[in-house]
Protein backbone atom coordinates (compact mmCIF):
# COMPACT_ATOMS: atom_id res chain seq x y z
CA UNK A 1 0.00 0.00 0.00
CA UNK A 2 1.41 3.30 -0.88
CA UNK A 3 2.37 5.07 1.90
CA UNK A 4 0.79 8.40 2.16
CA UNK A 5 2.71 10.98 4.43
CA UNK A 6 -0.58 12.71 5.21
CA UNK A 7 -2.01 9.16 6.77
CA UNK A 8 1.24 8.90 8.57
CA UNK A 9 0.82 11.82 10.41
CA UNK A 10 -2.50 11.57 10.92
CA UNK A 11 -2.37 8.28 13.04
CA UNK A 12 1.03 9.04 14.51
CA UNK A 13 0.53 12.19 15.97
CA UNK A 14 -3.05 11.84 16.65
CA UNK A 15 -1.74 8.10 18.69
CA UNK A 16 0.43 10.49 20.70
CA UNK A 17 -2.73 12.74 21.37
CA UNK A 18 -5.07 10.59 22.54
CA UNK A 19 -2.92 8.57 24.38
CA UNK A 20 -1.82 11.58 26.35
CA UNK A 21 -5.32 12.64 26.29
CA UNK A 22 -5.95 9.11 27.90
CA UNK A 23 -3.13 9.27 30.34
CA UNK A 24 -4.08 12.78 31.80
CA UNK A 25 -7.54 11.18 32.12
CA UNK A 26 -6.03 9.15 34.90
CA UNK A 27 -4.96 12.31 36.97
CA UNK A 28 -1.49 10.88 37.35
CA UNK A 29 -0.15 14.35 36.94
CA UNK A 30 -0.88 17.36 39.33
CA UNK A 31 -3.46 19.52 37.42
CA UNK A 32 -2.27 22.57 39.08
CA UNK A 33 1.33 22.22 37.57
CA UNK A 34 2.05 24.54 34.52
CA UNK A 35 3.64 21.92 32.60
CA UNK A 36 0.50 19.91 33.03
CA UNK A 37 -2.01 22.84 31.33
CA UNK A 38 0.92 22.42 28.87
CA UNK A 39 0.14 19.16 28.41
CA UNK A 40 -3.93 19.56 28.17
CA UNK A 41 -3.20 22.05 25.25
CA UNK A 42 -0.40 19.77 23.44
CA UNK A 43 -2.97 16.80 23.96
CA UNK A 44 -5.37 19.00 22.19
CA UNK A 45 -3.51 20.16 19.90
CA UNK A 46 -1.64 17.04 18.72
CA UNK A 47 -5.45 15.25 18.37
CA UNK A 48 -6.36 18.36 15.91
CA UNK A 49 -3.33 18.44 13.63
CA UNK A 50 -3.85 14.71 13.27
CA UNK A 51 -7.55 14.88 12.25
CA UNK A 52 -6.82 18.20 10.16
CA UNK A 53 -4.25 16.21 8.17
CA UNK A 54 -6.36 13.07 7.37
CA UNK A 55 -8.23 15.63 5.59
CA UNK A 56 -5.43 16.40 3.09
CA UNK A 57 -5.70 13.29 1.25
CA UNK A 58 -9.40 13.47 0.74
CA UNK A 59 -11.10 14.82 -2.87
CA UNK A 60 -13.17 16.75 -2.20
CA UNK A 61 -12.44 17.99 1.50
CA UNK A 62 -15.27 20.56 1.62
CA UNK A 63 -17.43 17.31 1.74
CA UNK A 64 -15.66 15.83 5.14
CA UNK A 65 -18.46 16.54 7.42
CA UNK A 66 -21.11 13.84 5.82
CA UNK A 67 -18.31 11.31 6.81
CA UNK A 68 -20.14 11.59 10.52
CA UNK A 69 -23.33 10.34 8.75
CA UNK A 70 -22.49 6.44 8.61
CA UNK A 71 -21.48 5.33 11.80
CA UNK A 72 -23.38 2.49 11.43
CA UNK A 73 -21.66 0.25 9.01
CA UNK A 74 -18.09 2.47 8.15
CA UNK A 75 -15.48 2.20 10.91
CA UNK A 76 -14.35 5.92 9.06
CA UNK A 77 -17.45 7.30 9.83
CA UNK A 78 -17.53 5.87 13.51
CA UNK A 79 -13.75 7.41 13.94
CA UNK A 80 -14.97 10.96 12.76
CA UNK A 81 -17.97 10.55 15.02
CA UNK A 82 -15.90 9.33 18.41
CA UNK A 83 -13.05 11.91 17.34
CA UNK A 84 -16.05 14.86 18.11
CA UNK A 85 -17.60 13.60 20.83
CA UNK A 86 -13.98 12.62 22.54
CA UNK A 87 -13.18 16.49 22.36
CA UNK A 88 -16.11 17.22 24.97
CA UNK A 89 -14.77 15.43 27.52
CA UNK A 90 -11.00 16.51 26.91
CA UNK A 91 -12.16 20.33 26.58
CA UNK A 92 -13.69 20.07 29.59
CA UNK A 93 -10.84 18.38 31.52
CA UNK A 94 -8.23 20.53 29.71
CA UNK A 95 -10.16 24.27 31.22
CA UNK A 96 -10.59 22.40 34.66
CA UNK A 97 -6.90 22.05 34.72
CA UNK A 98 -5.77 25.13 32.80
CA UNK A 99 -8.13 27.42 34.60
CA UNK A 100 -8.94 26.06 37.83
CA UNK A 101 -5.83 24.05 38.49
CA UNK A 102 -8.27 20.96 39.07
CA UNK A 103 -8.73 17.35 37.93
CA UNK A 104 -11.88 15.95 37.76
CA UNK A 105 -12.26 11.73 37.92
CA UNK A 106 -15.09 11.08 36.11
CA UNK A 107 -14.52 14.03 33.64
CA UNK A 108 -11.12 12.62 33.23
CA UNK A 109 -11.99 9.09 33.03
CA UNK A 110 -14.66 9.37 30.24
CA UNK A 111 -11.97 11.35 28.22
CA UNK A 112 -9.80 8.30 28.66
CA UNK A 113 -11.98 5.62 27.57
CA UNK A 114 -13.63 7.46 24.57
CA UNK A 115 -9.39 8.60 23.58
CA UNK A 116 -8.83 4.76 23.40
CA UNK A 117 -12.13 4.00 22.09
CA UNK A 118 -11.24 6.60 18.99
CA UNK A 119 -7.45 4.97 18.69
CA UNK A 120 -10.16 1.70 18.48
CA UNK A 121 -11.93 3.03 15.80
CA UNK A 122 -8.79 4.32 13.88
CA UNK A 123 -7.08 0.72 14.19
CA UNK A 124 -10.78 -0.88 12.78
CA UNK A 125 -10.58 1.21 9.56
CA UNK A 126 -7.50 -0.81 8.43
CA UNK A 127 -8.15 -4.06 10.48
CA UNK A 128 -11.62 -4.47 8.95
CA UNK A 129 -10.22 -4.57 5.15
CA UNK A 130 -10.49 -8.15 4.18
CA UNK A 131 -8.67 -7.25 1.13
CA UNK A 132 -5.09 -6.65 3.10
CA UNK A 133 -4.13 -10.18 4.61
CA UNK A 134 -1.54 -8.28 6.50
CA UNK A 135 -3.99 -5.47 8.22
CA UNK A 136 -6.80 -8.40 8.87
CA UNK A 137 -6.13 -9.42 12.08
CA UNK A 138 -7.37 -7.96 16.00
CA UNK A 139 -3.25 -7.64 16.82
CA UNK A 140 -3.50 -4.67 14.31
CA UNK A 141 -5.81 -2.95 16.81
CA UNK A 142 -3.93 -4.14 20.04
CA UNK A 143 -0.76 -2.55 18.15
CA UNK A 144 -2.83 0.87 17.63
CA UNK A 145 -3.59 1.09 21.55
CA UNK A 146 -0.56 0.20 22.77
CA UNK A 147 1.52 2.60 20.78
CA UNK A 148 -0.71 5.32 21.39
CA UNK A 149 -0.52 4.54 25.42
CA UNK A 150 3.83 4.03 25.05
CA UNK A 151 3.29 7.26 23.33
CA UNK A 152 1.48 9.28 25.48
CA UNK A 153 2.99 7.92 28.28
CA UNK A 154 6.21 8.80 26.79
CA UNK A 155 4.85 12.27 26.50
CA UNK A 156 3.35 12.23 29.86
CA UNK A 157 7.10 10.85 31.78
CA UNK A 158 8.67 14.25 29.79
CA UNK A 159 6.01 16.42 31.15
CA UNK A 160 6.03 15.07 34.55
CA UNK A 161 9.64 15.30 34.91
CA UNK A 162 9.56 18.81 33.73
CA UNK A 163 7.57 19.86 36.74
CA UNK A 164 10.42 18.69 39.13
CA UNK A 165 8.48 15.07 39.56
CA UNK A 166 9.87 11.71 39.41
CA UNK A 167 7.10 9.29 39.11
CA UNK A 168 7.99 5.55 39.60
CA UNK A 169 4.79 4.22 38.69
CA UNK A 170 4.46 6.49 35.36
CA UNK A 171 8.04 5.70 34.39
CA UNK A 172 7.76 2.16 34.74
CA UNK A 173 3.92 2.04 33.49
CA UNK A 174 5.39 3.55 30.22
CA UNK A 175 8.68 1.14 29.63
CA UNK A 176 6.15 -1.78 29.98
CA UNK A 177 3.72 -0.60 27.61
CA UNK A 178 7.16 0.16 25.03
CA UNK A 179 7.65 -3.38 25.21
CA UNK A 180 4.01 -4.60 25.03
CA UNK A 181 3.84 -2.55 22.04
CA UNK A 182 7.12 -3.76 20.24
CA UNK A 183 6.54 -7.77 21.14
CA UNK A 184 2.79 -6.90 19.61
CA UNK A 185 4.43 -5.34 16.38
CA UNK A 186 6.69 -8.21 16.14
CA UNK A 187 3.97 -10.75 16.45
CA UNK A 188 2.04 -8.77 13.60
CA UNK A 189 5.24 -8.32 11.49
CA UNK A 190 5.88 -12.12 11.56
CA UNK A 191 2.12 -12.91 10.58
CA UNK A 192 2.98 -10.69 7.20
CA UNK A 193 5.87 -12.28 6.29
CA UNK A 194 4.57 -15.27 6.84
CA UNK A 195 1.57 -14.24 4.38
CA UNK A 196 -0.89 -16.87 4.23
CA UNK A 197 -3.32 -15.04 2.46
CA UNK A 198 -5.95 -17.16 0.63
CA UNK A 199 -5.89 -15.18 -2.51
CA UNK A 200 -3.75 -16.07 -5.04
CA UNK A 201 -3.09 -14.97 -9.27
CA UNK A 202 -5.16 -18.55 -9.44
CA UNK A 203 -8.42 -17.44 -7.17
CA UNK A 204 -8.05 -14.10 -8.43
CA UNK A 205 -8.80 -15.55 -11.55
CA UNK A 206 -10.86 -18.47 -11.55
CA UNK A 207 -7.88 -19.90 -13.51
CA UNK A 208 -6.28 -22.36 -10.73
CA UNK A 209 -7.79 -25.41 -12.22
CA UNK A 210 -5.83 -25.09 -15.56
CA UNK A 211 -2.51 -24.32 -14.12
CA UNK A 212 -0.27 -21.88 -12.91
CA UNK A 213 -1.33 -18.16 -13.26
CA UNK A 214 1.14 -15.06 -14.36
CA UNK A 215 0.22 -11.76 -16.08
CA UNK A 216 1.33 -11.95 -19.32
CA UNK A 217 0.65 -8.22 -20.17
CA UNK A 218 -0.83 -5.51 -18.10
CA UNK A 219 -3.57 -3.26 -19.08
CA UNK A 220 -2.35 -0.46 -20.01
CA UNK A 221 1.86 0.29 -19.74
CA UNK A 222 1.80 3.15 -17.49
CA UNK A 223 0.85 2.99 -14.03
CA UNK A 224 -2.55 3.88 -13.06
CA UNK A 225 -4.58 4.42 -9.86
CA UNK A 226 -4.82 1.13 -9.12
CA UNK A 227 -0.94 0.08 -9.25
CA UNK A 228 0.11 3.62 -7.86
CA UNK A 229 -2.02 3.34 -4.96
CA UNK A 230 -2.12 -0.75 -4.17
CA UNK A 231 0.84 -1.50 -5.94
CA UNK A 232 3.46 0.08 -3.92
CA UNK A 233 7.15 -2.34 -3.32
CA UNK A 234 9.32 -1.86 -0.42
CA UNK A 235 13.10 -4.03 -1.06
CA UNK A 236 12.63 -6.54 1.45
CA UNK A 237 16.11 -6.11 2.40
CA UNK A 238 15.46 -2.66 3.18
CA UNK A 239 12.16 -3.49 4.89
CA UNK A 240 14.12 -6.08 7.20
CA UNK A 241 16.48 -3.46 8.41
CA UNK A 242 13.85 -0.90 8.95
CA UNK A 243 12.18 -2.57 10.76
CA UNK A 244 15.34 -3.38 13.05
CA UNK A 245 15.68 0.22 13.44
CA UNK A 246 12.06 1.18 14.18
CA UNK A 247 12.64 -1.58 17.39
CA UNK A 248 15.73 -0.21 18.41
CA UNK A 249 14.40 3.43 18.12
CA UNK A 250 11.24 3.33 19.13
CA UNK A 251 11.39 0.29 22.12
CA UNK A 252 15.24 -0.60 22.97
CA UNK A 253 16.76 3.06 23.29
CA UNK A 254 13.47 4.93 24.94
CA UNK A 255 13.48 1.59 27.89
CA UNK A 256 17.25 2.22 28.30
CA UNK A 257 16.54 6.06 28.87
CA UNK A 258 13.93 5.86 31.11
CA UNK A 259 15.73 3.24 33.24
CA UNK A 260 18.39 6.43 33.91
CA UNK A 261 15.96 8.44 34.56
CA UNK A 262 14.30 5.77 36.80
CA UNK A 263 18.11 5.68 38.77
CA UNK A 264 17.94 9.49 39.08
CA UNK A 265 18.08 10.72 42.71
CA UNK A 266 16.19 14.26 41.22
CA UNK A 267 14.31 15.53 38.49
CA UNK A 268 17.29 17.02 37.34
CA UNK A 269 18.03 18.94 33.65
CA UNK A 270 19.64 15.59 32.94
CA UNK A 271 16.66 13.36 34.06
CA UNK A 272 14.52 16.00 31.65
CA UNK A 273 16.97 15.49 28.80
CA UNK A 274 17.02 11.58 29.70
CA UNK A 275 12.92 11.65 28.97
CA UNK A 276 12.92 13.72 26.23
CA UNK A 277 15.37 11.69 24.69
CA UNK A 278 13.50 8.79 25.06
CA UNK A 279 10.47 10.58 23.61
CA UNK A 280 11.78 11.39 20.24
CA UNK A 281 13.79 8.19 19.89
CA UNK A 282 10.28 6.12 20.34
CA UNK A 283 8.75 8.90 17.72
CA UNK A 284 11.15 8.27 15.05
CA UNK A 285 10.70 4.51 15.76
CA UNK A 286 7.10 4.54 15.54
CA UNK A 287 7.12 6.78 12.29
CA UNK A 288 9.11 4.21 10.75
CA UNK A 289 7.34 1.41 11.96
CA UNK A 290 3.99 3.38 10.64
CA UNK A 291 6.19 3.80 7.18
CA UNK A 292 6.14 0.20 7.15
CA UNK A 293 2.35 -0.72 8.19
CA UNK A 294 1.57 0.48 4.55
CA UNK A 295 4.45 -0.14 2.59
CA UNK A 296 4.47 -3.21 3.36
CA UNK A 297 1.26 -4.28 3.42
CA UNK A 298 0.40 -6.20 -0.17
CA UNK A 299 -3.25 -5.80 -1.17
CA UNK A 300 -5.44 -8.59 -2.90
CA UNK A 301 -5.74 -6.56 -6.23
CA UNK A 302 -2.24 -7.37 -6.85
CA UNK A 303 -2.92 -10.73 -7.57
CA UNK A 304 -4.48 -9.40 -11.09
CA UNK A 305 -0.69 -7.23 -11.76
CA UNK B 1 -27.16 4.21 3.65
CA UNK B 2 -24.50 2.52 3.61
CA UNK B 3 -25.49 -0.37 5.09
CA UNK B 4 -26.30 -3.09 2.48
CA UNK B 5 -29.87 -2.70 1.44
CA UNK B 6 -32.36 -5.54 1.80
CA UNK B 7 -33.38 -6.93 -2.15
CA UNK B 8 -36.77 -5.12 -3.01
CA UNK B 9 -36.67 -7.75 -5.71
CA UNK B 10 -34.96 -11.32 -6.21
CA UNK B 11 -33.19 -9.02 -9.63
CA UNK B 12 -29.56 -9.57 -9.52
CA UNK B 13 -28.85 -7.11 -12.77
CA UNK B 14 -24.63 -8.60 -14.17
CA UNK B 15 -22.30 -9.95 -16.38
CA UNK B 16 -20.72 -13.12 -17.73
CA UNK B 17 -17.85 -13.08 -19.23
CA UNK B 18 -16.52 -15.82 -21.33
CA UNK B 19 -13.29 -16.24 -20.90
CA UNK B 20 -12.77 -18.70 -24.00
CA UNK B 21 -13.49 -16.67 -26.45
CA UNK B 22 -12.26 -13.33 -25.37
CA UNK B 23 -9.79 -12.49 -27.79
CA UNK B 24 -8.40 -9.48 -25.72
CA UNK B 25 -9.14 -6.84 -28.45
CA UNK B 26 -9.78 -3.73 -25.87
CA UNK B 27 -13.05 -2.65 -27.21
CA UNK B 28 -15.01 -3.29 -24.56
CA UNK B 29 -12.62 -0.88 -22.50
CA UNK B 30 -12.46 1.45 -25.29
CA UNK B 31 -16.61 1.73 -25.63
CA UNK B 32 -16.71 2.24 -21.78
CA UNK B 33 -14.61 5.07 -21.42
CA UNK B 34 -16.41 6.61 -24.32
CA UNK B 35 -19.77 6.08 -23.27
CA UNK B 36 -18.52 6.93 -19.18
CA UNK B 37 -17.05 10.01 -20.15
CA UNK B 38 -19.93 11.49 -21.36
CA UNK B 39 -22.35 9.53 -19.08
CA UNK B 40 -23.69 9.19 -15.37
CA UNK B 41 -21.65 11.44 -13.19
CA UNK B 42 -18.03 13.43 -13.65
CA UNK B 43 -15.97 12.59 -17.07
CA UNK B 44 -13.26 9.95 -16.63
CA UNK B 45 -10.64 11.92 -16.69
CA UNK B 46 -7.09 11.53 -18.06
CA UNK B 47 -3.97 12.68 -16.65
CA UNK B 48 -1.02 14.19 -19.52
CA UNK B 49 -3.60 12.74 -21.92
CA UNK B 50 -1.16 13.59 -25.13
CA UNK B 51 2.73 13.05 -23.04
CA UNK B 52 4.53 9.91 -21.97
CA UNK B 53 3.37 9.47 -18.49
CA UNK B 54 -0.62 9.12 -19.72
CA UNK B 55 -2.86 7.72 -17.18
CA UNK B 56 -6.58 8.05 -15.87
CA UNK B 57 -9.73 6.54 -14.77
CA UNK B 58 -10.66 3.31 -16.30
CA UNK B 59 -13.98 1.47 -15.24
CA UNK B 60 -12.58 -1.50 -17.11
CA UNK B 61 -9.72 -2.95 -17.79
CA UNK B 62 -7.96 -5.98 -19.96
CA UNK B 63 -5.12 -8.28 -18.43
CA UNK B 64 -3.88 -10.80 -20.36
CA UNK B 65 -2.38 -14.04 -18.43
CA UNK B 66 -0.45 -17.00 -19.12
CA UNK B 67 -2.10 -20.29 -17.90
CA UNK B 68 0.77 -23.26 -17.36
CA UNK B 69 -0.40 -26.51 -16.25
CA UNK B 70 2.13 -28.74 -14.33
CA UNK B 71 4.41 -29.75 -16.62
CA UNK B 72 3.59 -27.44 -19.00
CA UNK B 73 6.79 -25.51 -19.14
CA UNK B 74 8.14 -27.22 -22.32
CA UNK B 75 6.19 -26.50 -25.43
CA UNK B 76 4.70 -29.82 -26.42
CA UNK B 77 4.80 -32.49 -23.70
CA UNK B 78 2.36 -32.78 -20.78
CA UNK B 79 -0.02 -30.02 -20.81
CA UNK B 80 -0.12 -26.39 -22.95
CA UNK B 81 0.56 -23.30 -22.19
CA UNK B 82 -2.46 -20.80 -22.83
CA UNK B 83 -2.76 -17.39 -22.95
CA UNK B 84 -6.70 -16.30 -21.26
CA UNK B 85 -7.47 -12.62 -21.85
CA UNK B 86 -9.53 -11.46 -19.01
CA UNK B 87 -11.03 -8.25 -18.43
CA UNK B 88 -11.91 -6.81 -15.40
CA UNK B 89 -14.77 -4.41 -13.89
CA UNK B 90 -17.12 -4.00 -10.93
CA UNK B 91 -18.43 -7.56 -9.79
CA UNK B 92 -21.69 -5.99 -8.27
CA UNK B 93 -21.08 -8.05 -5.06
CA UNK B 94 -23.93 -9.18 -3.13
CA UNK B 95 -21.73 -8.35 0.21
CA UNK B 96 -20.05 -5.25 -0.81
CA UNK B 97 -17.06 -4.36 1.24
CA UNK B 98 -16.87 -0.94 -0.62
CA UNK B 99 -20.08 -0.29 -0.08
CA UNK B 100 -19.90 -0.59 4.09
CA UNK B 101 -16.84 1.26 4.61
CA UNK B 102 -17.94 4.24 2.88
CA UNK B 103 -18.46 7.10 5.60
CA UNK B 104 -20.58 9.50 3.54
CA UNK B 105 -23.50 7.07 2.22
CA UNK B 106 -21.97 8.17 -1.51
CA UNK B 107 -21.06 4.17 -1.87
CA UNK B 108 -24.54 1.89 -2.47
CA UNK B 109 -26.47 -0.70 -3.27
CA UNK B 110 -29.38 -0.51 -4.78
CA UNK B 111 -32.17 -2.88 -3.61
CA UNK B 112 -34.24 -3.20 -6.89
CA UNK B 113 -31.76 -5.01 -8.61
CA UNK B 114 -28.41 -5.07 -6.57
CA UNK B 115 -26.15 -2.28 -9.20
CA UNK B 116 -23.63 -1.07 -6.80
CA UNK B 117 -23.22 2.99 -7.36
CA UNK B 118 -21.09 6.03 -6.29
CA UNK B 119 -23.16 9.14 -5.69
CA UNK B 120 -20.95 11.80 -6.81
CA UNK B 121 -22.03 14.96 -4.81
CA UNK B 122 -21.47 13.18 -1.76
CA UNK B 123 -18.42 11.14 -2.28
CA UNK B 124 -15.11 12.67 -0.37
CA UNK B 125 -12.98 11.11 -2.27
CA UNK B 126 -11.30 9.27 0.94
CA UNK B 127 -10.38 5.84 -1.38
CA UNK B 128 -11.66 3.86 1.60
CA UNK B 129 -13.88 1.85 -0.90
CA UNK B 130 -11.28 0.83 -3.43
CA UNK B 131 -8.61 -0.11 -0.99
CA UNK B 132 -11.69 -2.17 0.76
CA UNK B 133 -12.42 -4.24 -3.38
CA UNK B 134 -10.16 -7.06 -3.94
CA UNK B 135 -10.57 -7.10 -7.20
CA UNK B 136 -9.51 -3.42 -7.93
CA UNK B 137 -12.80 -2.54 -9.67
CA UNK B 138 -13.13 1.12 -8.46
CA UNK B 139 -10.76 4.18 -9.71
CA UNK B 140 -10.33 7.62 -7.76
CA UNK B 141 -11.09 10.46 -10.79
CA UNK B 142 -8.07 12.83 -10.21
CA UNK B 143 -9.46 15.73 -11.60
CA UNK B 144 -12.72 15.49 -10.33
CA UNK B 145 -11.52 13.81 -6.74
CA UNK B 146 -14.43 11.60 -6.46
CA UNK B 147 -14.53 7.68 -6.86
CA UNK B 148 -15.32 6.40 -10.25
CA UNK B 149 -17.23 2.76 -10.70
CA UNK B 150 -18.81 0.49 -13.25
CA UNK B 151 -22.66 1.36 -13.32
CA UNK B 152 -23.65 -1.70 -15.52
CA UNK B 153 -24.24 1.49 -17.52
CA UNK B 154 -27.46 1.87 -15.66
CA UNK B 155 -27.96 5.32 -18.18
CA UNK B 156 -28.59 2.23 -21.35
CA UNK B 157 -30.01 -0.94 -20.11
CA UNK B 158 -33.58 1.53 -18.58
CA UNK B 159 -33.33 3.81 -21.47
CA UNK B 160 -37.14 3.87 -22.89
CA UNK B 161 -35.47 5.75 -25.46
CA UNK B 162 -32.83 3.20 -27.19
CA UNK B 163 -33.84 0.35 -29.17
CA UNK B 164 -34.29 -2.89 -27.59
CA UNK B 165 -30.76 -3.87 -28.79
CA UNK B 166 -28.79 -1.24 -27.06
CA UNK B 167 -30.04 -1.34 -23.60
CA UNK B 168 -27.38 -3.70 -22.55
CA UNK B 169 -23.97 -1.70 -21.13
CA UNK B 170 -21.84 -0.41 -23.36
CA UNK B 171 -18.89 -3.37 -22.77
CA UNK B 172 -21.58 -6.05 -24.06
CA UNK B 173 -22.88 -4.31 -26.78
CA UNK B 174 -19.81 -3.73 -28.55
CA UNK B 175 -17.58 -6.83 -28.30
CA UNK B 176 -17.15 -8.60 -31.37
CA UNK B 177 -16.36 -11.66 -29.91
CA UNK B 178 -19.72 -12.09 -28.35
CA UNK B 179 -17.91 -12.97 -25.34
CA UNK B 180 -19.84 -10.76 -22.96
CA UNK B 181 -23.71 -11.09 -21.22
CA UNK B 182 -25.66 -9.07 -19.60
CA UNK B 183 -28.76 -10.52 -17.80
CA UNK B 184 -30.61 -11.30 -14.47
CA UNK B 185 -28.52 -13.56 -12.87
CA UNK B 186 -30.79 -13.95 -9.72
CA UNK B 187 -33.33 -15.26 -12.05
CA UNK B 188 -32.53 -19.47 -12.27
CA UNK B 189 -34.13 -20.10 -15.55
CA UNK B 190 -32.89 -16.73 -17.05
CA UNK B 191 -30.14 -17.03 -20.25
CA UNK B 192 -27.49 -15.99 -18.39
CA UNK B 193 -28.07 -18.54 -15.40
CA UNK B 194 -28.35 -21.30 -17.76
CA UNK B 195 -25.15 -20.20 -19.42
CA UNK B 196 -23.17 -20.08 -16.52
CA UNK B 197 -24.99 -23.46 -14.91
CA UNK B 198 -23.67 -25.33 -18.15
CA UNK B 199 -20.60 -23.77 -18.52
CA UNK B 200 -19.48 -24.06 -14.50
CA UNK B 201 -19.14 -20.37 -14.06
CA UNK B 202 -17.06 -19.34 -11.57
CA UNK B 203 -16.51 -16.44 -8.91
CA UNK B 204 -13.65 -13.84 -8.77
CA UNK B 205 -12.03 -14.93 -4.90
CA UNK B 206 -14.60 -16.45 -3.83
CA UNK B 207 -12.16 -16.77 -0.56
CA UNK B 208 -12.83 -12.63 0.13
CA UNK B 209 -16.29 -13.47 0.93
CA UNK B 210 -18.01 -10.55 -1.17
CA UNK B 211 -20.32 -13.05 -3.19
CA UNK B 212 -19.96 -11.65 -6.64
CA UNK B 213 -23.28 -11.55 -9.34
CA UNK B 214 -20.56 -11.44 -12.22
CA UNK B 215 -19.42 -14.62 -13.27
CA UNK B 216 -16.63 -15.57 -15.35
CA UNK B 217 -16.81 -18.98 -17.50
CA UNK B 218 -13.21 -20.34 -17.27
CA UNK B 219 -11.72 -21.57 -21.02
CA UNK B 220 -13.16 -24.88 -22.19
CA UNK B 221 -10.40 -27.69 -21.91
CA UNK B 222 -8.43 -28.48 -25.14
CA UNK B 223 -6.49 -31.25 -26.97
CA UNK B 224 -2.74 -30.85 -26.22
CA UNK B 225 -0.36 -29.99 -28.67
CA UNK B 226 1.24 -33.61 -27.64
CA UNK B 227 -1.43 -35.29 -28.68
CA UNK B 228 -1.79 -33.75 -31.85
CA UNK B 229 1.94 -34.01 -32.41
CA UNK B 230 1.71 -38.12 -32.00
CA UNK B 231 -0.22 -38.35 -34.85
CA UNK B 232 1.51 -36.31 -37.13
CA UNK B 233 5.17 -37.75 -36.88
CA UNK B 234 4.05 -41.26 -36.61
CA UNK B 235 6.88 -44.19 -36.93
CA UNK B 236 4.90 -46.94 -38.49
CA UNK B 237 3.22 -47.83 -41.37
CA UNK B 238 0.58 -50.47 -40.30
CA UNK B 239 -2.33 -49.05 -41.60
CA UNK B 240 -1.38 -47.86 -45.30
CA UNK B 241 -3.32 -49.06 -48.34
CA UNK B 242 -3.42 -49.16 -51.69
CA UNK B 243 -0.90 -47.13 -53.41
CA UNK B 244 0.63 -46.21 -50.55
CA UNK B 245 0.98 -49.94 -49.68
CA UNK B 246 2.45 -50.31 -52.48
CA UNK B 247 5.03 -47.46 -52.06
CA UNK B 248 5.70 -48.36 -48.39
CA UNK B 249 6.90 -52.08 -49.73
CA UNK B 250 9.33 -50.60 -52.36
CA UNK B 251 11.43 -48.14 -50.24
CA UNK B 252 11.51 -50.90 -47.63
CA UNK B 253 13.53 -52.88 -50.44
CA UNK B 254 15.57 -50.10 -51.15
Amino acid sequence: MHPAYSIIFFTTVSGFGYGLAAVLGFGMLDAGAVSTKVAHFTALAFISAGLLSSTLHLGNPQRAWRAFSQWRSSWLSREGVMAILTFVPLCAGAWLSIFEGRYVAWIGLTGTALSLITVYCTSMIYASLKSIYAWHTPVTSLAYLLFAAAGGLSLACVFAVFSGDLPALLIVACMAALAFAWVTKTMWRNRLKQDQSPSTPETATGLGGIGKVKLLERPHINENYLTREMGYRVARKHADKLSLLSLIFGCLIPIGLLFLVLLADEASIGALGLATAALVSHALGVVTERWLFFAEARHAVMNYY
Amino acid sequence: MTSLPKPSSSAKLGLVIDLDICVGCHACVVNCKEWNTGGYGNALSDQDPYGADVSGAWLNRIHTFEVVPEGGEIIGEEGDARVVHFPKSCLHCEDAPCVTVCPTGASYKRAEDGIVLVDEDKCIGCGLCAWSCPYGAREMDVAAGVMKKCTLCIDRIYNDTFEEVDRVPACVRTCPAKARHFGDLGDPESDLSKLVAERGGVDLMPEQGTRPVNKYLPPRPRSTLASKAGALTAENTDGASGFFSWLDGMLERL
